[in-house]
Parts: C-alpha cells; structure tokens; sequence
C-alpha cells in the first residue's frame, strides 16, 4: 500500500541467553500510514524497544530475526545488505534511543556531535553543516547560540530537544522516538510533545513513538498500536481504540490509568503479570490474566482480524468486544481472574 | 494559625506534624569552581516552607524533578537535618529529639522509597529484610514471624511462606513494592512519607499499588504525606494537596480545588499540562514561558518570575508569602 510509510509483517526478533530463547517479538504486524504519528504501547518487556531498534537494523548482539518483512516505501529493510542500509539510517530512518539525553557524549560540544551526522554522514562542508545545526536548533526551539555548549549545561529537557535536533539533522522520512518524554516532567514533556507534532505537520514526517503512556498517545498520536508479550495485540486510529477498544489489555490498559479530567472512578489494576518470553503459554498470551479468557484462549493463537476501518484485534472474542466492553467497565471483573 | 475568614472551624485539632520555616542548603563544589578555586555553589533545596499537617490527613507533596520534595520528605523523618527552621512531631522539636524518644519517632515515622529494587537489600531474603526494623526494634523473636505475616497479608502478600526465602530478583517490581510497603508498616507507625512509590511501576501494575496505599492508610489511620510530580496519582491518594517549585511552596490546598481550578500561575501550567488518557484534550499553548528551573541560581523575588506570564515589577523584588484563600494558601503577589 503505497499511503503507507512503513509496513511490518510478522516480526519475529528472538534473544539468545545461554540457552535459553527469549520470543522478545514474536508475530508482531502493523502500518505506519504517511505523516502520521503512530504510538507504540504495552507495559514493560512487552519488546516496544526490540521493534524499534529491529527497524533501524542496530540491534543487540544477542538479537536475531527470525522472520518477517519490514517495508519502507515498499523495500524490504530485511532484505538490504548492510551497506544499503547504512544509507537509509539517518537520511530515511532516524532513531532517538531510550534515555537518548543521556547518551549524548559529555566531552564534545552539541555542535560537534552534529556536524558528526552532518559533514560525515550528510556530506555537508563547514558553512553548511553550521547553517542547518542553526536551522535544526530554531526547529526544536533552543538558542543557536548555544550550539558551541557541552550537554551537561543542557536541562534534562533541552538534552531531548538536542536528540530530536539530531534526528532531524537529514530530513528523514521516519523517526522512531523511544520513550522521548518518559523521564520529563509534564510541563516540559509538554513542550517536547507539541515541538514534535509541529514539526511533523510541517516537514509531513511520519513518526513512531514509543510510550508505556497511553495518556501521551492520546495527545499527539493519530493511530495506535499496542503490544502484549512480543505481540500486536490491537492497532488502529487512536480515538477509535481508546474509545472502543476491542482487545480485553486495552481495555484493562484504559482501566489502570488515572484520569485527571473523569470526576470519580477506581483504577483497577490487571492482577498477575506478563508471561515469562523463553518460555510463553500456548494460545493468547493474555490468557491468563485476561478475566474474559475461555476454554479456546489457551490453545488457539488469536489472529489480528479487521475489526473496523483500518482497526484490527487479536482476541478470539472479538465478535462479543461490545458486551466485554460492558463488563470491562467494571471493577469487579478484573478482581481474581487469576 | 487563625482562620480568618471562611467557615468556622470546629476545634483546630493540634497537627501531628508542624514545618516552620524550613530551609536547606546544601553546599555544591562544582569541578569548575573547585579548579578556579572559588567557594563553591549553594543549593537552596528547601527555602523557606511552612505547612502543617494533621492527624489522618493524606497531603500530596507534588513539583517537578529537583524541586526539593525529597530534601522535604527526608528532613520529616530525620534523615537528614534542616539548614534553618524546625520540624515539629506531635509538639516535639525533631533537631533536639535524642534517646527513647527518637527511638520511638524512628518506628513511627517510616518512609516507603521510590525504587523496590534499591530499597531492600539484594543479598537478603524477603524474610531478612521484614525481620530487620523488628530486631533493631528490639521486638522479641518470638513475636517476630507473626508480625511478618501480618505485615505480608495487609498488603495482600498472602502466603508469605511462598516468599519469605525469595530474594529480591526473584520477584516482580509490584510484588515487591508490596514487601517495601510491608516493611515500612510492619512496626505499626502513624506517619509515612511514600517518596513516588509507583513510578517505578508498570501502569497495569500501579493500580494495585495506590489502591493498596489508600486502603491501609484508612485502616490505620496514617497521616502520610505522598510525594509525587504526577498530579493525576496526587489526586488519586490525597484530599490535600501542597505545590512546591524550586524550594518554596507555591499552593496549598484541597487537591480537588487545585485540580478544578488552580489560582498560582505555576500550579495553572501544571494542571494544563497534564495529560489525560483520552483524545479530546486541550493543545492550547501552555501559560509558562520554557524554562529550566536552577536550584543554583534562583531568581530574586518570586522564584517564578522569568517563566511568569504575569510577572510584574514588584515579583521581581519581594518574595510572595502566602495569602490565605478560602481552604488555599497561594504564594503569589497577584493575589496579596
Ligand atoms: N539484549 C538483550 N538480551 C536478552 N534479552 C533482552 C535483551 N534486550 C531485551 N531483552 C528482553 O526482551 C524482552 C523485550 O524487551 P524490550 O526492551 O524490547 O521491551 P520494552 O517493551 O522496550 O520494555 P521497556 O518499557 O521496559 O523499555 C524483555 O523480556 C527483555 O528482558
Ligand atoms: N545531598 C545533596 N547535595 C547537594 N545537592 C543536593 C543534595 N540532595 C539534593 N540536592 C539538590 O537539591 C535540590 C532538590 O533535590 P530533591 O532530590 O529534593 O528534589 P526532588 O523534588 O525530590 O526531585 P525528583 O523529582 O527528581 O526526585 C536539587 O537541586 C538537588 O540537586
Ligand atoms: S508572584 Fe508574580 S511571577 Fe510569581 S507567580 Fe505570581 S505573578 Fe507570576
Ligand atoms: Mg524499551
Ligand atoms: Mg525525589
């Protein structure tokens, strides 16, 4: 499909440790529609960084694919040797890493860092690179003048301004944000959530950001995709998915989160945790925390099925997600499930 | 304290705790004052807060990274001691407190820390970990394993055996927050101070934890002060709610009059910031200028001042101090 930037199929990223074999990714399938901004979101170890990193090809030692299909534009990423795809990172695909603001490197200054993907990477001379680092940091709303600065004189915030800067040093067409605001407080993850969505509605970037926040990805993302134990659990607009969720975890997901404008309500956790990934149950991985979970559940792999316009769940009841809905709301269904 | 105005108050009850004019400083040597040889840097972590908190009440201690909020939990119970100012438990001076007395303060007034990782010991099993505060407490051993099983079940450890001879890598972060927990309770104390006990948490996972929180907390009648920089848990544990920025307090008030309708420019910009786990939110232009607040070099007057879109000449000049407003104290000049 050519309105889509991106299009992930089947992923399969496994770690090796010892013997054992870590399914960190296993199955996972979803678009990155152009110009948009996607959320990626699931609770800890859920492989949201393993899918990220497996985009850009710069993954750990222990990660290996399995199997699936990357499409970028229609390439295959999978496909492409090393070099080919050295040329994509940065020019097509850029990557701010979790925790990127610590990772800048304390002894050079901003600017040095920059020209490094600029002059090397981007075959700029001196005056050039110099105008876009002044261009980029205008862009993501630091002082050029402090372009000459080491990143400790740099905010914690202003650090991840930096890493966007970075990232938009070559006009990619995608960025993959890794959890960009998560150690920010609210009035500066704030600003850095309103500079990037600016600035995708300006360059028309398209835009994959990691979050374990769904509150985030309702205030900047158009669509969501949410992950459960290696696996795309639920995707589509965020709107529809928040609102009318037909997966049980986004429904729990949207259950456990404290909401400042909703006037009264428990929050209510899902009891129990996520299942061990070298050793994962058979069926839905959900399944046992899942309080709508039946016989079936733990034998048959739920398939993502259309569920809506470019809306799909992997539930095999998803045909009920109506009256689960219902039931979902209250709080009584998520005490003992397990 | 009077209350002027407002609703008479029935009887003011006597606080548990009463904070007068607390500061702390603390003294920086940053490697380049050092290599140039001049004095080094001070921190104005705490600069001047003045609360009171009574018997039962639950207060949100809520501000962004660096603010002071665990400068402030930590001086509460002693960790650490004040610069300048007192803190006062049930009437008693904490800085003169020695012997029994202090003693008696350390079981009553326990902190639940941040991180369950760091807060236990790797090396120590669950069970080591609970029988620690009850040996330093000198509690018979007899009694001991009876406690444990108490403290496990009021945080919903049941089966304790199941745990007990587990260390703390062979558990998950919720279950272990639970043993933090038990081990802040398990000497029964009346006051807590909960140094951002879920952010280390997953969000499926947290639901439990502050649950837990509020639940105990009724049953035992804590007085707690919560600390936090997410307002949406504030006012999910806490009726009151104290906002503080760069060492001083800004608003104190009923969380949910803050949330409604915050008075404080600071404490307006918090509350539109947050943001809600729904779409229809509001991408209004937050009211603050961008900003990175410095502990090292506050500005004169209001601590506020440059990121204030109401900064006027006299912010500039005089430090707020609190004007009282119905249930609220706000510490701006817009409002004296
Ligand atoms: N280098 C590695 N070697 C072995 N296992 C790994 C490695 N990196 C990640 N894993 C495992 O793979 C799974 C997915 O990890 P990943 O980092 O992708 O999760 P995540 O969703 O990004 O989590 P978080 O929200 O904590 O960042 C986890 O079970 C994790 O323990
Ligand atoms: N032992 C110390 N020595 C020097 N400075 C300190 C010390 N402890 C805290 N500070 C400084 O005091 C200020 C307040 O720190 P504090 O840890 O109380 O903030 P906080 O509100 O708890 O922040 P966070 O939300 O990041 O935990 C910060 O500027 C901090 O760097
Ligand atoms: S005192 Fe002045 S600077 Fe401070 S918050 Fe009020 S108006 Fe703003
Ligand atoms: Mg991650
Ligand atoms: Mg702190």
């Amino acid at each position: 499909m050519s309105d889509n930037i991106l299009c992930v199929k089947g992923l399969k990223v496994t770690y090796s440790v010892g013997t054992a074999r870590i399914r960190a990714v296993d199955d996972a399938t979803f678009d990155i529609p152009k110009g948009s901004i996607v959320g990626l979101v699931g609770e800890s170890g859920c492989g949201k960084t393993t899918v990220a990193r497996a985009l850009t090809r710069v993954m750990a030692k222990a990660a290996g694919f399995e199997g699936g299909e990357m499409l970028f534009d229609g390439v295959d990423l999978l496909g492409l040797s090393e070099a080919d795809m050295n040329k994509l990172r940065w020019r097509d695909i850029a990557f701010i890493p979790q925790s990127a603001m610590n990772s800048l490197d304390p002894v050079y200054t901003i600017e040095k860092q920059l020209n490094e993907v600029l002059i090397q990477r981007g075959g700029m001379n001196r005056r050039e690179a110099r105008a876009r680092a002044e261009e980029l940091f205008d862009m993501v709303g630091i002082d050029p003048r402090r372009l000459g600065d080491y990143p400790h004189q740099f905010s914690g915030g202003m650090r991840q301004r930096v890493a966007i800067a970075l990232a938009l040093a070559l006009n990619p067409k995608l960025i993959i944000a890794d959890e960009p605001v998560t150690a920010l407080d609210v009035i500066v993850q704030r600003q850095i959530l309103d500079t990037l969505k600016s600035l995708q509605e300006r360059l028309g970037l398209s835009v994959i950001l990691v979050t374990h926040d769904i509150s985030v990805v309702a205030y900047v993302c158009d669509r969501i995709v949410v992950m459960y134990a290696g696996r795309v659990v639920e995707s589509g607009d965020t709107e529809t998915v928040l609102t009318q969720p037909f997966h049980p975890y986004t429904m729990g997901l949207y259950n456990a989160f404290p909401d400042l404008q909703s006037s009264e309500g428990l929050l209510t956790p899902i009891e129990g945790h996520p299942p061990d990934l070298s050793d994962p149950p058979d069926g839905c991985r959900f399944a046992p925390r899942c309080p709508f979970a039946q016989t079936p559940c733990s034998t048959q792999n739920p398939t993502l099925v259309e569920v809506g316009s470019r809306h799909v769940s992997a539930c095999l009841r998803v045909d009920e997600a109506q009256q689960l809905r219902e039931q979902a709301a209250q709080t009584q269904t998520w005490m003992g499930a397990i | 304290m009077t209350s002027a105005q407002g609703k008479a108050v029935t009887s003011t009850p006597s606080p548990v705790i009463a904070v007068e004019d607390i500061r702390k400083h603390f003294a920086v040597g940053s490697p380049i004052a050092a290599a140039m040889r001049r004095k080094s840097v001070v921190v104005k972590a705490i600069d001047g807060v003045n609360f009171t908190l009574n018997k039962g009440e639950s207060v949100g201690l809520l501000g962004e990274s660096g603010c002071g909020k665990t400068t402030m939990g930590r001086m509460l119970l002693k960790l650490d001691e004040p610069s300048e100012g007192r803190i006062l438990f049930e009437g008693d001076d904490l800085a003169t407190m020695q012997g029994p007395a202090l003693r008696a303060y350390r079981a009553r007034a326990q902190m639940i820390f941040q991180n369950p990782f760091e807060a236990l010991n790797p090396r120590f099993t669950i069970a080591q970990s609970m029988d620690e505060p009850l040996s330093n407490a000198n509690i018979a051993k007899a009694e001991r394993a009876d406690r444990i099983r108490k403290a496990m079940d009021l945080v919903h450890l049941p089966d304790p055996a199941q745990f007990l001879e587990r260390y703390p890598h062979q558990m998950s972060g919720g279950q272990l927050q639970r043993v933090v927990m038990a081990r802040a309770l398990i000497l029964e104390p009346t006051f807590v101070v909960a140094d951002e006990p879920v952010s280390m948490l997953d969000v499926s996972v947290r639901a439990g934890i502050l649950n837990l929180f509020r639940e105990v907390r009724d049953n035992m009648g804590l007085t707690a002060i919560y600390i936090s920089h997410d307002l949406a848990l504030v006012r999910y544990v806490c009726e009151r709610t104290i906002v503080m920025y760069l060492g001083c307090i800004v608003e104190d008030g009923p969380t949910e009059e803050i949330v409604k309708n915050p008075m404080h420019p600071y404490t307006k910009a918090l509350v539109a910031a947050v943001p809600v786990p729904h779409p229809a939110q509001s991408h209004a232009p937050l009211p603050i200028k961008a900003g990175a607040p410095d502990a090292r070099n506050p500005p004169s007057g209001c601590r506020l001042r440059d990121r204030c879109p109401h900064a006027f000449d006299r912010c500039a000049i005089e430090e707020p101090k609190a004007t009282r407003i119905g249930a609220r104290k706000v510490h701006c000049h817009l409002f004296d």
